[in-house]
C-alpha cells in the first residue's frame, strides 16, 4: 500500500467520524419522530406514524412561544443591525486614544456568557424602569430584545467591519465634492455598498435570536418563547413530540436556506448580466468614438 | 457606604469617562490635530446624531450600565422590599462569603459543593476546548489547504446545517441517545454486549458529549479562516527541505494559525463554561455544573443578589481566561475577535 493511499483512507475515515458525530444524533432523533413507540427510540421500530406531528400542531404553549420567538427575532433584527452598523462606522472614525477602550466595550458581549447578559439586563432595567416611572417597559419581550441585541449587535458590527475594509473612501469624497449631502452619500453610496453585509447580518441576527436560550431564559421573565417552552418540556421528560418539532424546524430551515441560496444565485446572475450589458455598451461607445477618427 | 449613594455614583461613571474623552478630542482639535474636522462636520448632522445615539444606547444602556449594576447588586444584601434603600441596605461581601463557605456569617466550613462545581466547570471547559481543537484542526486544515473550492462549499454547508437546530433540541438529541432506556442502551442490550443498562447521564458521559458537540462550529470557523491565508508555498518549502509532516504542522502551520486557535479556544471555553441548556437537559441528578447553580440562585433560592455574585464570579473567570490566552499567545484582543 502506498503512502498516498494511506493518507486518502485516513482522511476518508476521519471525515466519516467527524460528520457521523455531527449528524448522527440529529438523524437518530429524526427517526424517533416517526416511530409509533411513545418513548423516543429507534429499535424496536413499532411502525411509521405522523401522530407526533399532530400533537405538535395542537400544542397551544408551543404555538404561543413560537409567536413570541418570531416577534422577538424581528425586533432584534430591527434594533441590532442599525446598532451594529453605527458601531462599525464609529469604530472607523473614533479617536485613536479611545479606540481600544471602545473596541473592548463593544466586543465584550461576544466574550460574555449569555446567562450573565440576561441577568444584568434584568437587574438594570428593573432599576431603570422603576426609577423613571416607565414600568410598562419592564416586560419579558422588551427585555429579551434588549438583552439579545447587546451581543447580536456586536456580531453585526464584526460583519460590517469586514465589509467596510474594502470600501473605497474616495467614492464618498467624490459624492460630497459633486454636491451631495451627507445623507445622500450615506443612502446612495454607503448603504448600497453594504447591502450584502446588511442581508447576512439580518439573517444571522434573526437566527441567533430565534435559537437563543441562555440570555432569553432570564430576560423573558414570566413570559415564554419557543426555546424556553422547549427547555421546560425536555426537563419534564422526553417525548417523540419534541423529535417531531426538531424535524419540523430542520425542514423549515433547510427550505429557508435553499430559498436564500436560489435568490442569491438569481441576483448574482442578474448582476453578471447587468455587468455584461454595461461592458458591451462601453465597448460600443469606445468603437464609436474610435471609428470616426 | 449606603448603597443608595453608590448607585448614583455608578450611573454617573460612564458619562464622566465619555466627557473626559470628549474634552481630550476637543483639545487636540484646537491644537490643530491631524484632520481638524469635527465628528459632526465629517458626517453631517443627521448621520452624526444617528451614530452618537445608536452607539450611546448600545454601549451604555445595553452593555456597560447593565454589567455595572449587576456587579453593584452583587454586593448588596437580600432584604425584604420594604427595607430596600433603607439603613440596612449597605454594601457587604456576604454573597461572596456564601459562595466560599455556604453561609453568610459562619466561615468554619468550605462550601464544597459550589466550589467543586466551579472548578469542575472550568476544568471540563478547558478539556472540551482542547478536544474540539483536536477534532476540528484536521478538518479545517483539509478545507483550507487540500480541498477543491466546490468541496469546501459543500463542507461549509454541511457544517452549518446542524446549527440551524435549536440548542435545546441538540441537547435533547443526546438525551435520546444516552438515556437509560435510550437508543445506545437498547442497541447494546440488544447486541448482548451488556445485560444492565448503563447510566450514561448519571456518569455525565451524555453531558460531556453534548457539550463538546454544542460549539464545534465555533472552533472550525476561526481555524479555517486563519489557515485559509496560509500560503501553500510555505508548506511546500518545508516539505522540500525534508521536514516530516508533524514537523510542518508544529513549526509552520500552527504558529501561523495562532490567532485562529486562540479565538476558537476562547469562544468554545466561554460558551461551554456558560452553557445552560446542555447541563439542564443532560445533567444527571448528581451532575455538577456552575451555570445551573447560578440559575437556581435566582429561581429556587429567589436570591438575586447572590445570583449576581455567582454570575460575577463566572464573568471574572472568563475575563481571566481571555487575558491568560492573550498573554500566552502574545496576541491582541483585536486579533482574536475577527
Amino acid at each position: 500500500m502506498t503512502s498516498r493511499m494511506v493518507i486518502k483512507m485516513s482522511t476518508a475515515l476521519y471525515m466519516l467520524v467527524f460528520f457521523g458525530y455531527l449528524f448522527g444524533p440529529l438523524v437518530i432523533m429524526g427517526v424517533t419522530a416517526f416511530n409509533a413507540s411513545s418513548y423516543p427510540q429507534v429499535t424496536p421500530f413499532e411502525g411509521f406514524t405522523l401522530h407526533w406531528f399532530e400533537t405538535l400542531a395542537s400544542d397551544a404553549d408551543l404555538i404561543y412561544g413560537l409567536g413570541n420567538s418570531l416577534r422577538i427575532g424581528i425586533l432584534v433584527v430591527l434594533l441590532a443591525v442599525p446598532l451594529g452598523l453605527a458601531g462599525a462606522l464609529v469604530m472607523q472614525q473614533i479617536h485613536a486614544r479611545a479606540r481600544s477602550l471602545y473596541y473592548l466595550i463593544v466586543v465584550s458581549p461576544v466574550l460574555t456568557p449569555g446567562v450573565i447578559i440576561g441577568i444584568s439586563t434584568v437587574i438594570f432595567w428593573r432599576d431603570l424602569t422603576g426609577l423613571t416611572g416607565t414600568r410598562f417597559l419592564y416586560d419579558g419581550v422588551v427585555l429579551t430584545v434588549l438583552g439579545q441585541s447587546s451581543f447580536i449587535a456586536a456580531y453585526c458590527m464584526l460583519i460590517f467591519l469586514a465589509r467596510l475594509q474594502r470600501f473605497d473612501r474616495a467614492l464618498e469624497e467624490a459624492g460630497l465634492d459633486l454636491g451631495a449631502t451627507h445623507q445622500q452619500v450615506f443612502l446612495h453610496i454607503l448603504l448600497p455598498f453594504l447591502r450584502p453585509a446588511i442581508l447576512s447580518a439580518s439573517v444571522m441576527a434573526f437566527l441567533s435570536s430565534f435559537e437563543n436560550y441562555n440570555t432569553t431564559t432570564f430576560a423573558i421573565l414570566a413570559d415564554k418563547t419557543l426555546t424556553t417552552v422547549l427547555a421546560g418540556r425536555v426537563r419534564q421528560g422526553t417525548s417523540p413530540t419534541l423529535s417531531a418539532l426538531a424535524v419540523t424546524i430542520v425542514a423549515l430551515t433547510v427550505a429557508g436556506a435553499v430559498a436564500y441560496e436560489v435568490l442569491k444565485r438569481r441576483e448574482d446572475a442578474r448582476k453578471a448580466a447587468g455587468r455584461a450589458v454595461a461592458v458591451a455598451a462601453e465597448r460600443r461607445e469606445l468603437t464609436r468614438t474610435v471609428q470616426p477618427a | 457606604m449606603r448603597s443608595a449613594d453608590g448607585h448614583y455614583i455608578l450611573l454617573a461613571l460612564p458619562f464622566l469617562v465619555i466627557a473626559a474623552f470628549w474634552a481630550l478630542a476637543a483639545m487636540e482639535r484646537r491644537h490643530g490635530g491631524a484632520r481638524g474636522m469635527s465628528f459632526v462636520q465629517r458626517n453631517g448632522t443627521a448621520i452624526a446624531s444617528y451614530l452618537v445615539v445608536a452607539v450611546g444606547v448600545w454601549a451604555l444602556l445595553l452593555i456597560v450600565l447593565p454589567q455595572l449594576s449587576m456587579i453593584e447588586f452583587s454586593f448588596r444584601p437580600k432584604l425584604p422590599t420594604a427595607q430596600m434603600g433603607g439603613p440596612r441596605d449597605v454594601y457587604t461581601l456576604e454573597n461572596y462569603r456564601y459562595f466560599l463557605f455556604g453561609s453568610t456569617t459562619d466561615t468554619s466550613h468550605w462550601n464544597v459543593i459550589h466550589i467543586h462545581a466551579f472548578f469542575l466547570t472550568i476544568f471540563v471547559s478547558i478539556l472540551v476546548a482542547a478536544f474540539d481543537f483536536a477534532l476540528c484542526y484536521p478538518l479545517a486544515f483539509y478545507m483550507a489547504q487540500a480541498a477543491k473550492p466546490r468541496r469546501v462549499r459543500l463542507l461549509l454547508l454541511l457544517l452549518i446545517a446542524p446549527y440551524w437546530v435549536n440548542e435545546v433540541l441538540r441537547a435533547f438529541a443526546f438525551r435520546v441517545i444516552f438515556a437509560s432506556s435510550g437508543v445506545l442502551n437498547s442497541v447494546l442490550l440488544g447486541a448482548r454486549v451488556i445485560d444492565q443498562p448503563i447510566d450514561f447521564l448519571g456518569l455525565d458521559i451524555g453531558l460531556y458529549a453534548g457539550l463538546s458537540y454544542a460549539y464545534l462550529l465555533l472552533m472550525v470557523f476561526p481555524l479555517y479562516n486563519a489557515l485559509e491565508n496560509l500560503p501553500g508555498s510555505q508548506i511546500e518549502a518545508a516539505r522540500d527541505l525534508g521536514a516530516p509532516w508533524w514537523h510542518i504542522h508544529l513549526n509552520v502551520v500552527i504558529p501561523f494559525a495562532k490567532p485562529g486557535i486562540a479565538s476558537g479556544c476562547t469562544l468554545v471555553f466561554m460558551l461551554t463554561s456558560g452553557a445552560l441548556a446542555a447541563p439542564l437537559v443532560l445533567g444527571g441528578p448528581r451532575s455538577l455544573w456552575f451555570t445551573p447553580i447560578v440559575y437556581d440562585r435566582f429561581y429556587q433560592a429567589f436570591n438575586w443578589q447572590q445570583g449576581s455574585a455567582y454570575a460575577f464570579i463566572l464573568l471574572l473567570t472568563c475575563v481571566a481566561f481571555v487575558l491568560a490566552v492573550l498573554r500566552l499567545t502574545r496576541l491582541s484582543l483585536g486579533e482574536i475577535t475577527r
